[in-house]
């Protein structure tokens, strides 16, 4: 069962992550792209998946029953090799419906104090 | 030159994904889970057989839509429901088609209405993005 009071908990992560040409040469490539300077839209997904993810574990985050309902992106800026990361992940919303347990979780890419992108990941938690 | 028209029908494109394109992906994108590798983890949480990454196929409609707006800066919001499984079979290439329209347009920016399918289905919903004109 997740933790029906998680909703606006927030994390930030403890270290950045450091964008390397390497990275968003190997995605873009992996999705059939050829620009390679900025990043790919949804690049940022790599960067953001391990701080959200470990937010809402430690809120009773139940994996075995996840499947991922929806995903956004604002993208401020692409990303670029050298960009030093931080993620603020923050659970804005869950609800229960026939069974089933939705939470939201909003991630802000920050850039120093840039806001450079920001994402909201949804899942479903099956019942 | 690209129209920009309220109602245009972008010209859709198809892009082949395989077993090794899943592959690629969970090691560019940091997504391991084996229900996109293996066929019998697959299988045994009940799925026909692997399936891509839902963000997979979000991303090639990020793909599509850097292609018509020029460069990846241009898309300001991409979102999209994953509403039902990309089924990848070993040893074939399994097409996604994606297209799009222009639902709304503004001095600034437009937005679009995708629309990605396998094999007749739609695989995404609600996707939606935003170019910035400007």
């Amino acid at each position: 069962m997740f933790n029906p009071d998680a909703v606006g908990k927030s994390r930030k992560s403890s270290t950045t992550f450091k964008v390397t040409q390497e990275s968003i040469s190997n995605f873009a490539h992996a999705i059939g792209e050829s620009e390679i300077i900025n990043s790919s839209v949804t690049y940022s997904i790599m960067i953001s998946l391990g701080p959200s993810q470990a937010l809402l574990e430690e809120n009773g985050l139940d994996w075995t029953r996840v499947v991922h309902g929806d995903q956004k992106f604002q993208n401020n800026r692409p990303l670029h090799a050298g960009d030093e990361v931080t993620c603020t992940s923050t659970i804005e919303t869950y609800r229960a419906v026939a069974g089933n347990e939705i939470v939201t979780v909003r991630t802000d890419l920050h850039c120093g104090e840039e806001l450079a992108q920001v994402q909201w990941t949804t899942l479903v938690m099956r019942g | 030159m690209r129209k920009v028209e309220l109602g245009y029908q972008i010209p859709a494109e198809t892009y082949k994904i395989n077993r090794a394109t899943l592959v690629e992906y969970a090691n560019a994108g940091g997504d391991q889970n084996p229900i996109h590798q293996d066929e019998q983890v697959a299988k045994a949480v009940g799925l026909p057989d692997v399936i891509a990454h839902g963000m997979l196929t979000m991303a090639l409609a990020g793909r599509y839509v850097t292609k018509w707006a020029g460069h990846s800066a241009a898309v300001t919001e991409i979102s999209s429901r994953f509403t039902k499984p990309v089924v990848v079979p070993a040893g074939v290439d399994v097409e996604i088609t994606i297209s799009a329209v222009i639902e709304e347009v503004s001095a600034r920016q437009v937005k679009l209405d995708i629309t990605a399918e396998c094999a007749g289905v739609k695989v995404l919903g609600m996707a939606k993005a935003t170019v910035s004109l400007l």
